[in-house]
């Protein structure tokens, strides 16, 4: 009988262990380029007999889900959606594989430098890009032309207010601008740390002290507040990405500043009530050109902890390549290939075609320097944000402090001193400088 | 004596009452409708979402998109086995507590309520390691057995509170007719407290039903409930709405419908003792 229940428990192991090598567990988000991915991922399977576990949650919560698993090695997942701000961090702690191995037909040279050097630890890439944005700015052309205004080819954040004063009715719901306002690192910060930047400020100096009530932060910040107050939509704190995207494409703004990846959302006519009337330049300027774009790359990581990296290296080489692109391009429309990763991407006369901003938006990501962010020189790496595990946090702090002015709770200088306050503790906490 | 009413002023409470009842299910209400319309219609002013034609494309999309199903089964299961599993353990401690007190019940009782007060993330990486070690992540078994845990406090103050509203006059009786100690908490004092038992039933599966940030960490595919299914349609790039609110309407579903028909027992169970 113990035998018997021995022999038992011992084939339904076999029998687990077994079906397990034929899966493959991806954590990604609820992203467009990412459905399709989901939706084009059985040609892989099919391909090569395994199949895929997703699993896809909310970016905040994948954040934390892939972060708790990462660093217990519970070995949950195979492949992991990370981005642009966790693959150093992580590359560097040991935590990603090297992709420096994808096959001899991946070409390397073919992905956009920034790009690849953005994802890379000591050298090496951790993390293969699967689409990557940079910011810039989107606005109605015949809204333009109505008020016999020309958006210039480099505009300056000074233009910008003249247009947005002119171009504001708000009796027919007609609103000059749109930004972010909704507090968090992602949110809101992402656009404020290109403003920063591009007024000539920085989040921390050469000795990691942190600079955030500094003459640059103030005057960008004020700037920001009195636009968004004058010329905005109501209720602005709440707007994050999708808030903002909604009010553009029924019409409601006519600038709005944010990811390149917008770029197809608003161009399609099948969302976008606005698609034929809107045009894109350059993210504005100010003092200087360092860091006035942002640059965010959504990649595919394999963590140390997997023990099928062969067959997640075969699917990241997949989702990553030239072909996928193609196969997107001829499955899904040429509009909806995953932008920003690969320079023969650009080079596909359908893609030119059908995406008439993709150049702006190669121009935007070559531009980006995430090594060089800022006027002055800074002792990190990371145009938006900062890659140092303390950023989340006092990214989200000061995030909320400007909120709160945004929404007229505090003053301008109030709430940049605390954020300076809150910063300086926390990177003392932290044991700065290192 | 009860006091006296006028008309007016029952019928401005009354209106009150649902208005009051109508905010609070608005969130709910609008999530339903928004289901039922396009992508493209749900990001549109109030009045227009209202005057768009509704359609179930959404709903078509999620069930295409993912197993409705296995997440389902496994939110049954995870809420229906913690809360068993957490009755078996507070009937007898509760029974013990209510009739037997010792110096240190009351302590007792507000330690193990203690334990509700502590922020969950603060244990998430020990009962992450104890979990990988045990190759608990991703079961249900591992999940039920946490999510009983986590409910434990309230079901035990929840059935303590009844028990105490029985009179041990009754057990003593039973104890004086030969009953022994199993016989006495089976036979006599859960019968009689079986409202009580009911409403914390199904206030447990409720919670654990809703419980969204263990359900969410400790699953990755097999055991992930409805919890995981309606994080899976949130996005911070791109606008889904629709799918967002279909894939809520779907998960919320089955309990608002236990909630509606068991509301008589819930406003009991939880009102219980609060009026002598």
């Amino acid at each position: 009988m113990k035998l018997r229940t021995a022999f038992l428990a011992a084939t339904a192991i076999a029998l687990t262990g077994a079906a397990q090598a034929e899966e493959l567990t991806i954590a990604t988000v609820n992203n467009g380029d990412m459905i399709i991915m989901q939706k084009l991922a059985p040609e892989w399977e099919k391909a090569t007999g395994y199949r895929i576990n997703w699993v896809i949650l909310e970016e905040n919560v994948l954040r934390q889900r892939v972060t708790t698993d990462i660093a217990t090695r519970g070995g949950q997942f195979d492949i992991m959606t990370v981005g642009s701000y966790e693959a150093p961090i992580w590359g560097k702690q040991g935590w990603l594989m090297p992709l420096d191995d994808l096959g001899e037909d991946y070409d390397y040279g073919d992905l956009i430098p920034s790009v690849a050097a953005g994802l890379s630890a000591d050298g090496k890439l951790v993390a293969a890009p699967f689409y990557a944005e940079s910011s810039f700015t989107m606005y109605r052309k015949d809204l333009f032309e109505a008020a016999g205004l020309t958006m210039p080819e480099q505009p300056t954040y000074g233009q910008i207010a003249e247009f947005v004063e002119k171009l504001t009715d708000k009796s027919r719901e007609q609103y000059g601008i749109c930004l972010r306002g909704k507090p968090g690192w992602g949110e809101n910060m992402a656009f404020l740390g290109t403003l920063v930047n591009t007024y000539g400020g920085q989040w921390f100096d050469m000795d990691w002290q942190p600079q955030i009530d500094s003459q640059p932060w103030q005057e960008a910040i004020s700037y920001y507040v009195e636009l968004m107050t004058k010329y905005g939509p109501p209720g602005a704190v709440s707007n994050g990405f999708n808030e903002n995207q909604a009010l553009f494409q029924t019409g409601k703004c006519a600038i709005w500043i944010d990811a390149t990846s917008a770029a197809g959302r608003v161009y399609d006519p099948k969302q976008s009530e606005v698609a034929d009337k809107i045009a894109f330049a350059p993210a504005p300027q100010a003092v200087t050109p360092a860091g006035s774009a942002w640059f965010w790359a959504w990649s595919l990581a394999i963590p140390s902890s997997s023990t099928k990296a062969d067959v997640a290296k075969s699917f990241i080489a997949w989702a990553t390549s030239k072909d996928y692109v193609k196969l997107v391009g001829e499955k899904e429309g040429w509009v909806a290939v995953p932008p920003g990763t690969r320079l023969s991407t650009y080079e596909l006369p359908e893609y030119q075609e059908a995406a008439p901003f993709a150049a702006t938006v190669l121009a935007s990501i070559e531009a980006t320097d995430p090594a060089r962010p800022t006027k002055d020189p800074v002792p990190y790496t990371g145009i938006q944000y900062v890659t140092i595990p303390e950023f989340q946090g006092i990214g989200t702090v000061v995030g909320q402090q400007i909120s709160a002015a945004l929404a007229g709770q505090t003053s301008v200088e109030a709430a940049l001193k605390a954020a300076q306050d809150y910063a300086a503790r926390e990177m003392s906490r932290a044991g700065y400088p290192k | 004596m009860a006091r006296k009413t006028s008309p007016t002023r029952q019928a401005v409470v009354t209106v009150a009452a649902w208005s009051i009842g109508f905010l609070i299910f608005l969130p709910i209400l609008w999530t339903v409708i928004l289901s039922f319309k396009s992508e493209t219609d749900a990001i549109r002013t109030p009045l227009q979402v209202l005057s768009a034609p509704w359609t179930t494309a959404s709903y078509a999309e999620v069930q295409g998109r993912s197993n409705y199903g296995a997440h389902f089964m496994n939110s049954v299961i995870i809420s229906l086995g913690s809360t068993v599993l957490a009755l078996l353990v507070a009937i007898p401690a509760a029974w013990a507590m209510a009739f037997q007190p010792g110096r240190r019940t009351k302590d007792l009782l507000m330690w193990m309520l203690s334990t509700k007060m502590m922020p969950a993330v603060g244990v998430l990486i020990p009962i992450y390691l104890m979990f990988r070690d045990f190759g608990l992540l991703d079961t249900r078994i591992g999940l039920t057995v946490v999510m009983t845990l986590i409910n434990l406090p309230i079901v035990v103050w929840m059935l303590y509170t009844y028990f105490r509203e029985i009179p041990s006059e009754i057990l003593e009786a039973a104890r004086m007719d030969g009953a022994s100690l199993t016989k006495e908490i089976v036979h006599v004092l859960t019968p009689m407290a079986v409202p009580g038992i009911a409403s914390t039933l199904l206030l447990n599966v409720i919670l654990a039903w809703n419980e969204a940030f263990w359900t969410l960490q400790l699953t990755t595919s097999k055991a992930a409930p409805l919890t995981a299914f309606i994080a899976s349609y949130s996005s911070p790039e791109g606008l889904f709405y629709a799918k967002l609110s279909a894939a809520s309407t779907m998960a919320i579903a089955p309990i608002l419908i236990l909630g509606w028909f068991s509301q008589k027992q819930l406003v009991r169970g939880l009102t219980f003792g609060a009026v002598k």
